[in-house]
């Protein structure tokens, strides 16, 4: 159920428009009312360090059971925003709700249903595993008596059942990333935030990790920041892309499949294919040579031409050997995203 | 609750690495060498000292110089012991651990200073054990002796705030302590300038760490003495909570 395109407003660093605010902010009081599995909701959000702006105008919302991915290059604001949502940054201005409690008015009683991994995993090198964990749930104010059990089921989820009696500082980095997530999950939170889980790991760690995000999502909320694309793509229920302190694009992980297909082909042909007949195919907006049996088509329309091409192929007998569409790269999307958001009028985009 | 989480913690962290018992073994050695010496000239004149009116007992004669001598190895130890506090968990990155928990900053200064204190009072503990060992041959005065432990004792929770709140203050732990060695000297040596007529010299002479230290080993107990300790200690744990607190809102 989704009554309006959850609160993303593009704007300038400086301007507010206050009439859609207000409207937004009443539109979200709604909505908050008719959900009750609202976790996190972020209103305009901005951050700036000195002059430069390093998130602007962030707003979203997290509900129970999803995982939201937060994509965007390096730089983009991903690792602020995360700092700001666990509290270890305060923002420049805007309002950051855990459950109902705000984050900025009442930390200690917000950060009680968060859970934290930073990009560097906050060990203790001098710790055991155990001992770390244990650490991690009083801070948490995990009771006494619930200790061992917390940390029994945080250890289990991570698959470090066997490392507990270890040192933190001779486990692999795999380890520590997983030691890393058990102290973010040791108090269930609701609300799990996770910067860049996977990285550094390879790639048996990887999957691992991944699974364990799908299963925090089910219970939890999830949101992680990463600029793998795939990573998303196998994890994430909802997808936001943030460029340059921005919310570019906020949809469902179908609405980033869609961004991402192709309007271009690449054909390979045995013998040289001649130009002019693919320009007659209709919907081709141009031909791009890349070497002698090679091209590329790129077409007007995101339909799949392929069929067309490959009848066009064997019909004039070039001898088809590869008809490959080509799926846009991150950048290309990021590119497409910037591009279009510059395009179109600020009034309209709000 | 959560201060004594994190003050347990911090002890755990400094007797798990070989600094702690390094330092203990040190300082016990050197204290020790130096109780020798002063029990030996004790020796040396406690017979003509028999004769004079009025003359210096047992403790003034060991224990005061004592301490006065562990207060100024303490001076260069105590940075040391407290450069790690704030500055290495901002370096590592493992502030985020309690900046992300639900503990106020409040609770984190405190228990952080808590954890250093223990542990200089475990040093203390074992200084005063040194003149407490005189019980077995001769009579002490438990009163002078009292007033130089509780002055050596605020002295080392001066130090130790002082320590954290330059801790606060950088990510480079070995900055933090000399900047804090240096904050101390500085209070330490400051009376040396008021020797004059000059009208500043009661300040300079209040604000000294030395002059208040004295009176304590002298065994005046002076709660003004007592107090400038107590707020010294207030002042910078004030300080190095508005100052971790600033760090979320500038980095």
């Amino acid at each position: 159920m989704r009554l309006y395109g959850v609160g993303i407003r593009f704007g300038g660093c400086h301007e507010q428009n206050g009439t859609i605010a207000l409207f937004t902010r009443f539109s979200h009081m709604i909505y908050a009312m008719s959900n009750n599995d609202l976790l996190v909701k972020v209103e305009n959000l901005y951050r700036y360090y000195d002059d430069h702006c390093a998130v602007q105008d962030l707003s979203f919302e997290l509900r129970k059971g999803e995982i939201l991915g937060f994509l965007g290059p390096n730089g983009a604001g991903k690792s602020t925003t995360m700092q700001m949502l666990s509290g270890n940054l305060a923002p420049s201005a805007g309002r950051i709700l855990i459950g109902s409690v705000d984050l900025l008015d009442e930390p200690k009683r917000a950060k009680r249903a968060t859970g934290y991994l930073p990009e560097q995993p906050p060990l203790y090198p001098d710790f055991t595993v155990n001992e770390y964990l244990d650490y991690c749930a009083r801070l948490h104010r995990v009771p006494h008596s619930k200790v061992p059990a917390a940390r029994a089921l945080a250890k289990e989820r991570c698959g470090l059942k066997e490392v507990g009696h270890r040192l933190i500082g001779n486990l692999s980095k795999g380890y520590q990333q997983r030691v890393g997530i058990a102290q973010a999950i040791i108090h269930s939170p609701a609300v799990v935030i996770l910067d860049e889980p996977t990285i550094g790991l390879d790639p048996i760690q990887i999957r691992e990790i991944r699974a364990l995000i799908t299963e925090l999502g089910k219970e939890h909320g999830v949101i992680l920041s990463t600029h793998i694309l795939p990573e998303v793509q196998t994890i994430c229920s909802r997808v936001q892309i943030i460029h340059k302190g921005r919310l570019v694009f906020n949809d469902t992980l179908t609405g980033l499949t869609q961004r991402m297909q192709s309007t271009s082909l690449v054909l390979a042909c045995r013998l040289a294919p001649e130009v002019k007949f693919l320009h007659a195919l209709p919907d081709v907006k141009s031909v791009e040579t890349l070497d002698e049996h090679r091209l590329r088509i790129t077409f007007t329309t995101h339909a799949n031409l392929a069929e067309a091409v490959a009848a066009e192929a064997v019909k004039r007998g070039w001898g088809l050997l590869e008809l490959t569409p080509e799926r846009k790269s991150l950048e290309q999307i990021f590119v497409d995203l910037t591009a279009a958001d510059e395009a179109v009028p600020e009034e309209q985009a709000a | 609750m959560m201060t004594f989480t994190i003050a347990g913690r911090e002890l755990k962290h400094l007797f798990l690495s070989p600094l702690a018992w390094c330092v203990l073994a040190v300082i016990q050695f050197i204290v020790a060498w130096m109780f020798l010496i002063q029990v030996d000239n004790f020796l040396k004149f406690a017979p003509s000292l028999a004769g004079m009116a009025n003359a210096p007992g047992v403790t003034d004669a060991v224990a005061a110089p004592l301490f006065s001598t562990a207060s100024v190895i303490l001076l260069m130890v105590v940075p040391i012991m407290s450069m790690r506090l704030i500055s290495e968990e901002r370096r590592s990155g493992t502030l985020s651990l309690l900046m992300s928990a639900p503990v106020s900053m409040t609770e984190i200064i405190l228990g952080k200073y808590l954890g250093l204190l223990i542990f200089l009072l475990v040093m203390l503990g074992l200084i005063t054990l040194m003149p407490l060992s005189l019980m077995v041959g001769t009579h002490l005065d438990y009163g002078k002796l009292f007033s130089g432990v509780l002055g050596l004792g605020l002295l080392l929770g001066a130090f130790a705030a002082a320590g954290l709140f330059m801790s606060t203050l950088t990510k480079q732990p070995v900055v933090a302590a000399i900047s804090s060695f240096g904050l101390l000297l500085l209070l330490w040596v400051i009376s040396w300038a008021g020797n004059g007529d000059d009208r500043f010299s009661p300040t300079f002479h209040y604000l000294s760490l030395l002059d208040h230290y004295g009176s304590l080993l002298r065994g005046t107990f002076n709660t003004a003495d007592v107090i400038y300790y107590l707020l010294f200690i207030i002042t910078f744990l004030v300080f190095s909570i508005r100052q971790l607190d600033a760090y979320r809102l500038q980095h």
